[in-house]
């Protein structure tokens, strides 16, 4: 039978990402303005 | 039902129980307000997601710190995407993020075939091997204080031995290139600098000078 099963634990182990790294991408998304002027695109980050 | 009337039912939800009202909201409607400018939306979906993706990542490249890069590269190229309004919405949005990982660890992988990091444990560790060969800050004064001592020893030295060495040694001249500077056999060159190293050894040794870095 065909091997499906990793040998590795770590392969299938559930992680999720620090609080720290989600307050980030909050935070930078918050400060992020994308302005359009005719065919161009300005992005700002506003702190 | 209308977007404001889902987004009022949503903050109510939220603070009422937020897990119940992230199994309600879909993603499209999700990613809807959010280009609409309702930050609370993309925190639904990133902890909605977070643990589907950040295993994903995990599982391929093995490695906390190096998941957190990447799944935050990951986010931050879809708050790009979506605030810039390209994003083009067909029920796909958790496959869509999935891709952008995906090629993220791809541009993972080929970085580090480039460049291959290589981390030491407790067996082995690679500066043992290899090391850096500039001197520090004291080995370097060391050196600089060597040099300024031996530059007063070859003043001490007959003017002919003197010419030779600071041609051969500073100059880096060839013992051809020194005969024809200074009009001698390249023998005579050749015998001057071997008296100009043994006088200077006899002033070391007669003023007991250490010359060691």
């Amino acid at each position: 039978m065909e091997k499906i099963y990793t040998r590795d634990q770590q392969h299938c182990k559930l992680t999720k990402t620090s609080p720290e790294t989600i307050r980030f991408l909050l935070n930078f998304s918050k400060s992020l303005r994308v302005m359009e002027y005719k065919s161009f695109s300005f992005e700002s980050i506003l702190n | 039902m209308t977007q404001k009337k889902l987004s009022n039912k949503k903050s109510q939800t939220l603070t009422e129980n937020p897990t119940r009202m992230e199994l309600q909201i879909e993603d499209s409607v999700l990613v809807r307000d959010y280009i609409s400018g309702d930050e609370k939306s993309l925190e639904i979906l990133i902890n909605r997601h977070n643990q589907r993706i950040t295993s994903f990542i995990y599982s391929k490249v093995l490695d906390r710190d190096v998941t957190e890069d990447i799944f935050q590269d990951t986010f931050i190229k879809v708050i790009r995407t979506l605030k810039k309004g390209t994003y083009s919405e067909e029920g796909k949005f958790l496959p869509w993020v999935m891709r952008i990982a995906h090629n993220l660890i791809i541009d993972h992988f080929r970085k580090n075939k480039r460049m291959p990091k290589f981390e030491g444990n407790d067996d082995f560790n690679i500066f043992s091997v290899i090391g850096d060969d500039k001197l520090n800050a004291e080995k370097q004064i060391i050196k600089n204080q060597i040099d300024s001592d031996l530059r007063h020893l070859i003043e001490e030295l007959p003017d002919d031995q003197k010419e030779v060495l600071l041609m051969r040694i500073y100059k880096d001249m060839s013992f051809k290139e020194i005969s024809e500077n200074t009009g001698v056999s390249i023998n005579t060159a050749l015998g001057r600098m071997r008296y100009a190293l043994i006088n200077l050894r006899k002033i070391i040794d007669k003023n007991n000078i250490v010359l060691t870095n």
